[in-house]
């Protein structure tokens, strides 16, 4: 989230699309809820009528697939209709940046595409540079190379016709929602944008978020109170697992995973360090290497010196270009190039699309090692339905884990605030938290390494490390420790003593944190902050719900990101009944600023998009792999053979496997008519696996089922209640028909399109519950984050003569 | 004064977190329950459930979908019909409690036939005591009498995300109806308290009560 919870009743207008937030956020739903008392308009556009439309103002139905389209009309509408923030816009973003000549886009394809490898070389779309290697600007905006008349020209073809055509809402539904929403173009308005999964799991699934970004930016909704883009994290503590790198492609603070071609943190820095020419820009990734550094030391301690280049050497480097993500470790493990592995956390053989695939793929291991609450269709994959365990390699590890509320440390939320949890129980029987998993774990490869030897010794005997696991002594070490005795202004540190801010951070080894964004949260001054549950605010503070001494947020406990652009240049907020900072003549009150310079009038002052290299939110940046612009794309698999806005049908780029057992079906396939969304449910978490063990939720949701329209069933013969088989390319699966009013055929390109919606927190290891959904679900991925397109593919359906999964 | 529970429905969004706190505080069991083409499971009360939440949609005159929520439990009568009806047959198997207003079914139950039982389930306005075979007991919601007698709230209350649901004394809570109630017909004019001058749970209702649910309001 750019916000945090609280702040959403702050909002004017809430658009909540691409999640089912009073469904998957009940808790947290009551601040929108409060928007709506303090008398704003909410909005949700889904495929389906869900409990969150059931509290809006309005519901308006989307075809699945479709957000950008949707979005991009929304652009149009504010460009065609000026409807856009001037002062923001003009100042704050890079509306007037011109673009370089090498940019083109035509008929759905960007300049630099390479149809043999399916990527485009990014450096076409660069902007054009000045004599001092910065950008060319154009106030008056009368180059039509200006970002923003390109911007224009691009969603010009967004017309509500095409939108309507496409998405399959109507006209007047779709300027419903534009007209509200864009309502808060003004600078006493403000609007948010909630979203979850269902924008995410998408084949354009960056862009559609990126779109948002573009739509914020225009009606000046970013960096103020009430406005924002808000991902509503579906677990707990995500937020806390991307900030430290779950993913391969980064390192802790969201530095890149190193690779192959830099072979010493010069190199590393020198590709990843950018340098900006805008002598008002923070350029604040300019200090990067300070970061790595301490993230170095951090990692090896004593080991980390100058001359070493702080065991930068031993860390494992990536082959440029290759797909680490876990879909491209499935279809590594079926052609049977890894042979074991550990899998904690995760449910594939449930959770994972093209379901079949994956577990197939799982036999192909040697060994595997799971570590859970419950025995999953993972653990237990080598006696699924159907197959015979004696013809079953694998050898399974099952290990108890403990539950999250059987251990301390700290979670991260949606909001970013880090709060500390106490253990309320203790593990049941030998069971025991992830940490001292592996701490022990590591601790006997540690000691292997030193009685036997090995590959690469250094990289395990090095680091500095623990004998056993305290989640306090980790805390202490994310914030970070000063390695030699320092001074900050005039207050010493000796060596061993907590870094009070990322501020001091050094690129020299004198300092260490293992994740810069966190540094602060642990301090001699106060201690753990995390632990803060003081509610005591300033009455500008109290105006917006704003609680700077319960918990502790990144970075430095600031709640709303980029909020110097709620501010005009001489530092007065633009909604001064809403204020988040403001410039009282000497320094800034209300929230933490971005950075403490002046405001912007000043000769000190800065742009306030910090975290981009030349301080203004770029509509036009150097994009992420699928074009700078977002463009519409029919997901991988669709029921259109054509769309109104280009000849490109589906993502050029989009990633997706090649075996004999990834079938996509081809566009406007007769055989699989109707579109499939899935998503989760109130009652069940994810993939089931923890609650389908709970009887009281499995209760109240006892069965797989499939929602689908009246007009479906009837077509079908099929009645509520009745069980039905669905099949796509890939598979096939049973559910029970809900037939209800909630959702409804779609008019797309003047034809009928049906879409059906299935949860997929079923499966096998709960008898008669049904199993996975995920076998019909399609292994196609986003280019930029590999995420599968587990929000659309297509299916048909029948009804079932008999049920053998479902009873 | 008696307590009152205010159960506004424009705020519910049927996450049922009622519905599974008050099993668990009641140390209920969970049925064995199957999908049959709807959200609302169990489909009714039942001696391991004293709290379901109900679940009506329909598309209303403008073409629009409209999904009501009825969080469904005893209303605590003020005059409560079931006492009347059961004292008949067996004194004292249910009975008023004049301090808290609720109305509890107590073990001397057990000792009502299944007509008598029958015949209590019939006279409730709301169709809210379900028999449990086995022991022969009454079932219905008790307010969470240990809590609100130990100055807690009922946990139903305590659970609800959204506010609601709220519980306090009558004197507050009807104001509090009466506001919530002007809000409400500003989106939906409609809306209107169920039967507040006889009940101890006010149900705030958008929409026509055959819209949410048979029983949800007598009148």
């Amino acid at each position: 989230m750019t916000n945090h919870w609280i702040d959403i009743k702050n909002a004017d207008a809430v658009l909540i699309i691409g999640s089912n937030a009073a469904e998957h956020h009940p808790v947290a739903f009551k601040w929108i809820m409060k928007a709506k008392d303090n008398g704003a308009v909410l909005m949700h556009v889904d495929p389906k009528f869900s409990r969150t439309s059931a509290r809006c103002d309005f519901h308006v139905p989307l075809r699945s697939g479709t957000d950008i389209p949707f979005l991009g009309g929304m652009l149009n509408y504010i460009l065609a209709n000026g409807l856009y923030q001037k002062d923001y816009v003009n100042n704050y973003t890079n509306a007037a940046f011109v673009v370089g000549d090498g940019y083109a886009f035509e008929d759905g394809l960007f300049s630099g595409y390479d149809a043999a490898t399916r990527k485009y070389d990014k450096s076409k779309w660069a902007l054009a540079k000045g004599p001092d290697g910065g950008p060319v600007v154009d106030p008056t905006h009368k180059n039509p190379r200006c970002v923003i008349n390109l911007m224009k020209d691009h969603y010009s073809r967004y017309t509500l016709k095409n939108v309507s055509d496409v998405t399959g809402v109507s006209q007047d539904n779709l300027l419903k929602v534009y007209k509200n929403f864009c309502a808060t173009g003004r600078p006493d308005k403000a609007g948010t944008i909630l979203y979850a999964l269902g924008w995410t799991q998408h084949t354009v699934g960056v862009q559609n978020i990126r779109l948002s970004s573009l739509v914020q930016l225009l009606l000046g909704n970013i960096g103020i109170a009430g406005g924002g883009i808000n991902a509503l994290r579906g677990e707990p503590n995500v937020q806390g697992s991307t900030d430290h790198a779950l993913l391969y492609n980064n390192i802790p603070g969201y530095h890149g995973t190193p690779q192959a071609p830099w072979q010493t943190l010069a190199e590393y820095n020198k590709a990843n360090t950018p340098v900006t020419a805008v002598s008002n820009s923070a350029n604040w990734w300019g200090n990067r290497p300070k970061y790595v550094t301490s993230l170095l030391k951090g990692w090896y301690g004593d080991a980390a010196t100058p001359e070493n280049d702080f065991c930068y050497s031993l860390l494992p480097k990536l082959e440029p270009g290759e797909d680490y993500s876990y879909m491209f470790a499935m279809d590594r493990i079926y052609n049977n190039k890894i042979k074991g592995g550990f899998i904690m956390g995760v449910n594939p053989m449930n959770s994972f699309p093209n379901t079949n695939k994956m577990r197939v793929a799982l036999d192909n291991l040697d060994w595997l090692v799971c570590s859970e609450i419950h025995n999953s269709e993972t653990t237990d994959n080598w006696q699924r339905p159907g197959v015979d365990p004696k013809t079953k390699k694998t050898e399974v590890f099952l290990l108890p884990s403990a539950h999250r509320i059987e251990k301390a440390g700290t979670i991260s939320n949606s909001g970013r605030w880090l709060q500390w949890f106490d253990k309320a129980v203790e593990p049941a029987g030998e069971a025991r938290n992830f940490a001292d998993v592996v701490v022990p774990l590591f601790n006997t490869i540690r000691r292997m390494y030193k009685e036997e030897g090995g590959v690469l010794p250094e990289a395990v005997l090095q680091m500095n490390w623990t004998d056993k696991y305290d989640p306090e002594d980790w805390a202490r070490r994310i914030n970070g420790f000063f390695w030699a005795d320092s001074k900050v202004g005039d207050k010493a540190y000796k060596r061993g003593q907590l870094v009070p801010t990322f501020g001091v951070l050094k690129d020299d080894g004198t300092t260490s944190s293992l994740n810069w964004i966190y540094t602060g949260s642990w301090t001699e001054e106060d201690g753990n902050k995390s632990r803060r549950r003081d509610p005591s605010q300033t009455p500008m503070q109290a105006k917006i719900g704003l609680y700077p001494n319960w918990s502790w947020c990144w970075p430095l406990n600031r709640r709303i990101l980029y909020n110097r652009a709620s501010v005009d240049m001489n530092g007065k907020p633009f909604n001064p009944d809403r204020a988040v900072i403001e410039w009282d003549g000497s320094k800034w009150v209300g929230d933490v600023p971005d950075g403490p310079w002046p405001p912007m009038s000043d000769p000190k002052g800065k742009l306030p998009f910090i975290m981009v290299k030349d301080g203004l939110a770029q509509f036009y940046g150097p994009g992420p792999a699928d074009g700078p612009f977002p463009e519409h794309y029919e997901p991988a698999e669709t029921p259109l053979a054509s769309h109104p806005f280009s000849k490109q049908l589906s993502s050029p780029v989009y990633k997706y496997h090649k075996t004999d057992m990834d079938k996509i079906a081809p566009p406007a396939d007769p055989r699989y008519p109707i579109v499939l969304t899935t998503y989760s449910l109130t009652e069940h978490w994810c993939g089931g696996g923890e609650t389908r063990n709970v009887p009281n939720l499995l209760e109240t949701e006892p069965q797989l089922y499939v929602e689908m329209s009246h007009e479906l069933a009837k077509e079908k013969g099929i009645k509520n209640g009745d069980g039905v088989v669905l099949e796509s390319a890939r598979g096939n699966c049973e559910a029970i028909a809900m037939v209800t009013v909630r959702i409804r055929p779609f008019t797309v390109m003047g034809k009928t399109v049906h879409l059906v919606g299935m949860p997929f927190a079923f499966g096998w290891t709960t008898p008669k519950t049904g199993d996975s959904t995920n076998r019909l679900t399609v292994g196609a991925y986003d280019p930029n984050t590999t995420i599968p397109e587990s929000k659309a593919c297509c299916v048909n359906l029948r009804k079932a003569e008999k049920l053998t999964e479902i009873g | 004064m008696p307590k009152t529970f205010l159960v506004d429905t424009t705020r519910c969004t049927a996450c049922r977190g009622c519905q599974l706190a008050c099993k668990e505080w009641h140390d209920l069991p969970a049925n064995h329950t199957k999908q049959l083409g709807t959200h609302q499971n169990p489909p009714d009360l039942n001696p391991n459930n004293l709290k379901i939440v109900r679940f009506h949609e329909y598309i209303n005159d403008q073409g629009d979908v409209v999904w009501n929520f009825f969080p469904d439990q005893c209303r605590h009568c003020l005059t409560p019909p079931c006492v009347d009806v059961a004292d008949m047959a067996v004194p004292g198997a249910i009975i008023h409690d004049k301090k808290t207003g609720a109305v509890l079914a107590t073990e001397k139950s057990s000792k009502l036939s299944e007509d008598d039982a029958q015949a209590i389930q019939e006279a409730c306005p709301y169709n809210i005591p379900r028999r449990d075979p086995e022991s022969g007991r009454l079932t219905k919601c008790d307010m969470c009498i240990d809590r609100v007698s130990a100055g807690m709230q009922p946990i139903c209350v305590k659970t609800c995300p959204t506010g609601a649901m709220v519980f306090g004394e009558r004197e507050e809570m009807l104001p509090l109806a009466q506001k919530r109630l002007e809000t409400a017909k500003k989106r939906w004019p409609k809306a209107f308290l169920a039967d507040m001058e006889d009940v101890s749970v006010i149900y705030l209702l958008a929409d026509t009560k055959d819209k949410y649910y048979e029983f949800a309001a007598f009148m």
